[in-house]
């Protein structure tokens, strides 16, 4: 259940260029978040909040963990808040990822700032026993982070548009190099989950998606997603934002 | 403190709702509060069919407020009616059914399907979206139109009818009174204004509808200096809206010439915004030196 908490800021840390990394203290959505879910963060003066992804929980430190882009104002002034800050917070929000039984081989492709609840994932799938493949994407060099936490889930592949780092072009050129997957999951810019979703029509899939959000909660219908199986939209903030990769248009 | 109100069709416990778009049918702001708190609910707008509305991106940031280009999203009337209206009559507080259209015979339909369904205590006439491309605004800017169907609503229905306006005119006054004239039992304003954003990385407008209606703080201005110019010309109650995030903003609205008010953006930024101004409207009275409710309306109008 979504709730209104108060949220400290514990760390915030630079991790790549534009990209913060906050561990967040709070005890309610620490211990019920699962992957694939996001928290609503309220900045001062701006009229609607940020909805961020939640990239690693810690459920003994009562922490969590969220990676953000400073993209705007609204960013900008959060990056800006000192460790210690108290944020005014709604959440656990929407449906994550339903998970994958049994002795899976998943392949997670995440792209830029769509990479972060992909981790908390990894981690959780891992515990539940599969094998982790992952497929990183970023602009370039200068935007890489979470190699090395990626590299301890499993086999990891970096690429970057310019080649600056890892394999030169898109997560969708590599795809092709991975053996036999169960399924994937992934997240990223949607030009990326389309070409994704294009390159394995066959294997089973759940795709997060991002859009503009005025409510968070479901009630505004300003974050929907053309829906494949019946007509109509599905809300990216409610119904998702993770989905079956087979449920909605992109 | 009394804080109760009687309008047409309407015995609120207290003149606070949330406005219409910007609370879906109340079942998501169910989860934070207990929704017979309210005075009242507007539920959104409902048109004949089901519309899917328009494209993302659907809204966008601004100084003190946001740009929303939906485009009337709604399962459509019989779906309100048998999925929506059931469940928010569960609670204890009224129900205002916002009607839209394209053609005044598709707002006869709506109305009529109210009028024929229970638990819907009044209409709020939509004639303002701002962001569909047929309908809604069109009757809005002119006021014969208004008057028309203000008038098909009201032989269509018994229930008492609010007619919500919009600031995209330069002559409020005539619009307020063109729907009296015709029959409107109170009046809903203000509705959205047009605006526009350009998004720079990409040198285009960033909504998908490229305009959208302009909500929020930035709005309440104009919506205080439009009830407070209509309030003075008709004898018909008012509903006010716009940019209400305060108590105090509550009290602006009433002084102005509103007998109720409905909150909308503020639900975005805060989900438990209703109840907490209902919660503080009383202290916020007195601070004041108002000991009723019915003492502040209309009362900031300077003859």
């Amino acid at each position: 259940m979504i709730k209104k908490e108060r949220v400290r800021i514990q760390t915030k840390r630079k991790i790549a260029k534009d990209t913060i990394e906050m561990v967040l203290e709070n005890k309610y959505i620490s211990s019920i978040a699962i992957p694939g879910q996001f928290i609503h963060i309220y900045v001062d003066g701006h009229t609607l909040r940020r909805p961020i992804s939640i990239a690693n929980v810690d459920q003994d430190a009562n922490t969590l963990t969220i990676l953000f882009k400073q993209l705007g104002s609204g960013t900008e002034q959060l990056a800006c808040s000192p460790e210690g800050t108290i944020l005014d917070v709604l959440g656990p929000s929407g449906n994550g990822f339903q998970m994958d039984t049994g002795n899976s081989t998943i392949l997670l492709i995440g792209g830029g700032i769509g990479v972060p609840p992909l981790y908390y994932l990894g981690k959780s799938l891992i515990e539940k026993g599969m094998k982790i493949i992952s497929i990183l994407g970023f602009q370039s060099s200068e935007y890489v982070f979470y190699e090395r936490e990626f590299q301890e889930l499993g086999e990891n592949l970096i690429v970057t548009n310019d080649g600056s780092y890892g394999e030169k072009g898109f997560v969708t050129d590599v795809v092709h190099t991975i053996d036999h997957i169960d399924c994937y999951y992934s997240c990223g810019p949607i030009q990326m989950l389309q070409a994704v979703t294009q390159s394995l029509p066959t294997t089973r899939g759940y795709i997060s998606l991002e859009e503009r959000m005025g409510c968070g909660v479901g009630a505004c219908f300003a974050c929907v997603v053309p829906s494949k199986k019946e007509s109509g939209y599905r809300k990216i903030c409610k119904d998702g934002p993770v989905f079956n990769a087979e449920e909605v248009k992109l | 403190m009394d804080l109760s109100v009687e309008m047409p069709g309407l015995h609120l416990k207290n003149p606070i709702m949330p406005a219409s778009g910007c609370f879906g049918f109340g079942r998501e702001y169910s989860q934070f509060y207990d929704l017979s708190l309210l005075g009242a609910v507007i539920m959104k707008a409902a048109t004949r069919e089901e519309r899917y509305g328009n494209p993302t991106p659907r809204v966008a940031e601004t100084h003190a407020g946001m740009l929303n280009a939906i485009g009337l999203q709604n399962p459509g009337v019989e779906n309100v009616i048998t999925n929506e209206v059931p469940f928010l009559a569960k609670y204890n507080t009224s129900i205002i059914a916002n009607i839209a259209g394209s053609t005044l015979e598709e707002y006869e339909f709506v109305a009529r399907a109210f009028n024929d369904s229970p638990n819907v205590d009044a209409l709020e006439l939509n004639i303002s979206c701002p962001n569909v491309k047929e309908g809604g605004i069109q009757f809005g800017t002119d006021p014969a139109m208004a008057a028309r169907v203000t008038e098909v609503v009201k032989r269509a229905s018994n229930l008492p009818v609010y007619v919500k306006l919009s600031p995209n005119i330069s002559d409020i006054v005539s619009m307020a009174k063109a729907v009296e004239s015709a029959g409107a039992d109170g009046l809903s304003m203000i509705n959205t204004l047009t605006g526009m954003q350009i998004h720079l990385p990409t040198g285009k407008p960033l909504l998908a509808n490229s305009t959208g209606g302009l909500s929020g703080q930035a709005i309440k201005p104009i919506a205080i200096r439009m009830i407070y110019e209509v309030k003075q010309k008709v004898n018909i109650p008012i509903i006010g809206m716009g940019g209400i995030s305060t108590a105090e903003d509550v009290l602006e609205f009433l002084l102005a010439g509103a007998s109720a008010v409905a909150v909308g953006t503020a639900n975005f930024q805060n989900p438990f915004i209703c109840a907490e101004l209902i919660e503080a409207l009383p202290s916020t009275l007195n601070k004041y030196g108002f000991n009723s409710l019915q003492d502040t309306i209309g009362k900031g109008i300077a003859i």
